[in-house]
């Protein structure tokens, strides 16, 4: 698989020789190959193994026969031009996008070699097992503490109430905001901050001790020092979490990730290590959108 | 730099004409806001003008020898005594004392400045107070309806005055005499309907509202707002779900006629309900008050925002757990408000009742949901209809009392919202 990879590079690298960027001429389309992807697109052992993955919309097709590995512990970023499918794709790892009508999922996607898209599969103990946190902080409106406390309980995961609040303190301190919120935690979520509003939606998330988090642009409605906060967050938590980040910063997906996954269109274009993706991509639609070309 | 200009100076001409617009269609709204601002003071005024006299009744004040001789009776707590008892003689006779003029043959005329119902007044204080007997007492007794009428309309054209000229002065002299006076009608608000106006109350009414608006939300409120939950929350987007869409849109644009014609046939022939009921009532707005409750229901679950709703999902809440900790919360004040005003349409329903029968006249206070009642509209409706003017100020009267019972429903709606939107 590697080995095809490989040559499918070096033939789309070959026109980058010439003086002139060739890619007004070709369209996007004709350079990406359908689920053939550049770079080491697989694990061994994953987290995740996803196998051509195709996700319709009516009769739209999102997400066009994508084959991936999401490593242990691993943090993996996509990025990709808006309206690629990354947000598509990670909605498929827990399921959200089954409260979406028109959407179907086709494919093999395993966690831990258990099918995902089991038809007897329960959707609530997989998204007990894989967490998310969304682009708008989407805190509920409640106090800081049901806020945490909420998934715990709906979960059962503590019996007594000092339980409950070992854990509610617990995840906040993971997220970065028990300094700031051990004091007001009966306050209202929604008066906090964006950036604090954003750490107490992963502290929600971390409550009920996910495996994998999946965060879709998590700092976008954020300011640079609550995303300098977050990032951290992101660092730490990857020793005891996989997280899958989507982002439209390069330089976040650079700074907190160990691989980079490049969508386009709905294909996997690339993926390699971080360090690779940006000083030395494979593939010349990666290398166009990294320096800034399109997207 | 000139095109830079050109420019600036069409934009400034265009702002001159938007600004025109601006101001010529806000003078459009104030005139429309105007208009229906001066329909509701008109209203106002001609329901206040017309029943404000309603709430003031017209008494004779004397001094009553309560003679057991007179009376046929020398023992107040014997019932088969009290049953054969005079009780309008020593009131006939306390009147002529407090007018001189008055002769032996004068007795018809000044009896019938009493109302029928003052010998009432004075056997229940007897059957209260037995010791009154052989006592003096000053009373505070009602007036017959004309006495009523003459005092309170006497300039005006529109009321015809029943007394004869020998009466009026009798009226004029006690007037005088502050025997007779006006004060406030309690009896309105603590009787049921009559025959005699001056004796006709709104009581009978507004528990018999009272009555069938609870049993109307007992049954629309949970029937309703379930409904709102499953169709947006659970039924699957087909055919058939567009099509219980469609006819919920549609019910609520009935006449509520149909409904009082649907009640007839189902509740009353069908299952042999009774008639007149507050039950059947509150059923059958039920039926007409559910599509308004669904429709705003629906809406304020639809304006919860989605985030909330991926929020809880995203920890694993289940479907039910989303609608009851999240969805439900957040969506109740609206629901509350929808349902309210849906109530507030039910109170002021008049013709699906007329058809199950809550127009008949019923002179008891109804006591229990299967009582014979009438409501408040129905009220209105039946006075409104009499030939005599001083029931019609008391169908203004009665409206009044409607539309503070609204106003205040209204109220309610807003407080509620306001406060369980300040818990969240
Ligand atoms: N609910 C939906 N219904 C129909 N089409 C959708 C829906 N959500 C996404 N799509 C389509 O799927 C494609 C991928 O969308 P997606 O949201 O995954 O992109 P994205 O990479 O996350 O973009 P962005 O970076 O702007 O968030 C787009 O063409 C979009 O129009
Ligand atoms: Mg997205």
């Amino acid at each position: 698989m590697n080995t095809m990879n490989t040559t499918v590079t070096k033939e789309a690298a070959m026109p980058d020789e010439t003086p002139v960027p060739v890619q007004e001429e070709r369209p996007a389309e004709t350079i990406i190959q359908e689920g053939a992807t550049v770079g080491t697109p697989f694990a061994d052992d994953p987290k995740f193994k996803l196998r051509n993955v195709e996700v319709f919309y009516g009769q739209d097709r999102a997400i066009k026969n994508i084959s991936l590995d999401i490593a242990r512990n691993e943090v993996i970023a996509f990025i990709g031009p808006s309206g690629c499918g990354k947000s598509t794709f990670l909605r498929c790892l827990n399921r959200m996008n089954d409260s979406i009508d028109i959407c179907r999922v086709k494919g093999d996607l395993h966690l831990d070699d258990e099918n995902i898209y089991d038809p007897k599969r329960d959707v609530v103990e997989l998204r007990a097992r894989v967490g998310m946190v969304f682009q708008k902080p989407n805190p509920f409106p409640k106090s800081i503490y049901d806020n945490v406390a909420y998934g715990p309980r709906i979960h059962g995961l503590a019996n007594r109430k000092s339980d409950l609040d070992d854990i509610v303190e617990n995840s906040l301190r993971k997220a970065g905001l028990w300094e700031e919120a051990k004091d007001r935690l009966d306050a209202t979520a929604t008066g906090m901050s964006g950036g604090q509003q954003q750490r107490l939606c992963i502290a929600r998330a971390i409550a009920v001790s996910p495996e994998v988090i999946l965060m879709d642009e998590p700092c976008s409605a954020l300011d640079p020092i609550a995303t300098a906060k977050v990032e951290e967050l992101i660092a730490e938590m990857s020793e005891s979490y996989t997280i899958v980040i989507v982002t439209h910063s390069m330089q976040q997906a650079a700074r907190v990730s160990h691989r980079t996954a490049y969508f386009h269109l709905g294909h996997l274009v690339e993926v390699n290590e971080t360090n690779k993706v940006f000083t030395a991509p494979e593939h010349e639609l990666t290398e166009s959108y990294i320096t800034g070309r399109f997207g | 730099m000139s095109d830079q200009s050109k420019q600036a100076e069409i934009v400034r001409q265009s702002l001159k004409r938007r600004y025109r617009k601006e101001r010529r269609f806000r003078a459009y709204g104030i005139i429309a806001i105007a208009i229906a601002l001066s329909a509701l003071v008109v209203l106002f005024a001609d329901i206040i003008g017309k029943g404000h006299s309603a709430f003031i009744k017209t008494t004779i004040t004397m001094d009553v020898d309560i003679d057991g001789e007179m009376m046929y009776l020398d023992d107040a707590s014997d019932e088969r005594q009290m049953k054969m008892a005079d009780f309008v003689e020593p009131l006939i006779q306390a009147l002529m004392r407090e007018i001189p003029g008055a002769g032996e043959s004068d007795r018809d005329a000044v009896r019938d400045l009493l109302n029928p119902y003052a010998s009432n007044q004075l056997r229940d204080a007897l059957k209260e107070y037995p010791d009154l007997l052989g006592t003096t007492q000053t009373m505070e007794l009602l007036s017959h309806t004309n006495v009523d009428v003459y005092v309170k309309h006497a300039g005006d054209d529109n009321y015809s005055i029943k007394l004869n000229q020998q009466q009026r002065e009798w009226v004029d002299q006690l007037v005088e005499k502050g025997v007779v006076d006006t004060s406030f009608n309690d009896v309105f608000f603590s009787r049921g309907d009559s025959r005699d106006p001056s004796r006709a109350g709104i009581l009978g009414a507004i528990v018999g509202s009272l009555l069938t608006m609870a049993v109307t939300l007992v049954l629309s409120f949970p029937i309703g707002v379930a409904a709102a939950i499953y169709l947006e929350e659970f039924a699957p987007q087909n055919k058939l779900t567009d099509f219980i869409e469609v006819n919920i849109n549609n019910l609520a644009a009935v006449p509520s006629i149909i409904f009082g014609l649907l009640g007839l046939a189902v509740f009353i022939n069908l299952f042999g309900m009774p008639r007149s009921v507050p039950v059947v009532g509150g059923l059958v707005l039920t039926l007409m008050t559910l599509p308004t409750i669904i429709i705003s229901s629906r809406a304020a679950i639809k304006s919860v925002p989605p985030s909330i709703r991926e929020a809880a999902e995203g920890i694993g809440a289940s479907k039910m757990q989303v609608v009851l900790h999240h969805v439900l919360p957040l969506a109740l004040p609206g629901m509350l408000t929808g349902s309210i005003i849906g109530m507030a349409q039910a109170l002021g329903e008049t013709a699906p009742l007329l058809l199950i029968g809550m127009v008949a006249f019923i002179v008891d206070v109804p006591g229990g949901f299967l009582d014979s009642a009438t409501v408040l509209p129905v009220q209105v409706f039946l006075w409104a209809g009499s030939p005599e003017l001083a029931f019609i100020e008391r169908a203004s009267a009665a409206i009044m009392v409607l539309l503070a019972f609204l106003i205040s429903m209204n109220a309610l709606a807003i407080w509620m919202r306001k406060r369980l939107e300040r818990r969240w």
